[in-house]
């Protein structure tokens, strides 16, 4: 599924709408990012509550597709200016993150895990 | 600025590791990431590799005062050794196993603190050493392998 398609279908507010073109490939939700950094695969859409700075950096790592960012929290500046750096398109949605698991998951998206 | 050495086949970086950084903390994995896709490593190795680097660079900014992450690559394999100074680990086979973590709430709070980044990097590299005195720091010793799979 293109990114842009979720962004719709959720109504997800976009920082930077240059790069929604992206496919994903599966979702992964976690606030813990040593467990996001060592299971979510590449091409994922990451659901978190987390805000600041450093989920840029492990969704960069990790190649993630995008974060979005539930219940409502703000992203900080310097995670939005981090995002636009790094190329992460970065969305953010008062949907808590139950619900945009399961919306995302009526799209047809599903738990992905990395190989091994 | 890391220091890059290209001498014939074995490529040496360095990266400074600040305590603290949470604004900056990240990049030195990125920066490695970065590197070794310039190099047109195996996207695997290059996920182990991030893995390892970032998990290390974090322990470095919540648990030290501060450190360095040396990378040799060869054409056999990727070594990082992450070296810090700070308070070291009094139990390193307690802090070893996954959900033993002594971070605060504060940086609980921000996601860190699940007691996975030591498993993780030894999950990601095939070998892995590390050593720590009380009140002086800590260093890790991981290798990762260009051939052998996960
Ligand atoms: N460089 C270090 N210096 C001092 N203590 C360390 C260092 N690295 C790890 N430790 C100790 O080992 C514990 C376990 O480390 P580990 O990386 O597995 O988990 P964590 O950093 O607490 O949480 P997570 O990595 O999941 O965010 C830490 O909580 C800390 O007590
Ligand atoms: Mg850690």
């Amino acid at each position: 599924m293109k990114l842009a398609e979720a962004v719709a279908a959720l109504s997800l507010e976009v920082e930077d709408p240059q790069i929604l073109d992206r496919e994903v490939e599966g979702g992964y939700c976690s606030d813990l990012l040593s467990d996001v950094m060592a299971k979510a695969a590449g091409g994922s859409i990451w659901v978190t509550n987390q805000v600041h700075a450093n989920v840029v950096a492990v969704a960069s790592l990790i190649d993630a597709a995008a974060v979005i960012i539930a219940g409502g929290m703000q992203p900080e500046e310097e995670t939005v200016k981090k995002a636009q750096d790094v190329g992460i398109p970065l969305l953010s949605t008062s949907l808590s993150a139950f619900d945009v698991v399961g919306r995302l998951y009526e799209l047809g998206l599903r738990g992905t895990l990395r190989d091994g | 600025m890391p220091d890059v050495k290209d001498v014939g086949a074995l490529m040496s970086v360095t990266y400074d590791v600040a305590a603290r950084d949470f604004v900056r903390a990240g990049e030195a994995a990125s920066k490695l990431k970065r590197l070794l896709q310039q190099l047109g490593l195996d996207p695997a190795v290059i996920r182990r590799a991030a893995i390892a680097a970032y998990e290390a660079e974090m322990n470095i900014v919540i648990h030290s005062y501060g450190g360095q992450i040396k990378v040799d690559i060869t054409p056999e394999s990727i070594e990082m050794i992450c070296e810090d100074s700070g308070p070291g680990i009094p139990d390193i086979e307690k802090a070893l196993q996954e959900g033993y973590s002594t971070a605060t709430e504060e940086i609980r709070e921000m996601g860190f603190g699940a007691g996975m980044g030591l498993p993780n990097i030894q999950r990601s590299a095939d070998q892995f050493r590390i050593e720590s005195t009380v009140g002086e720091g800590t260093c890790l010793q991981v290798t990762i392998l260009h051939e052998a799979g996960e």
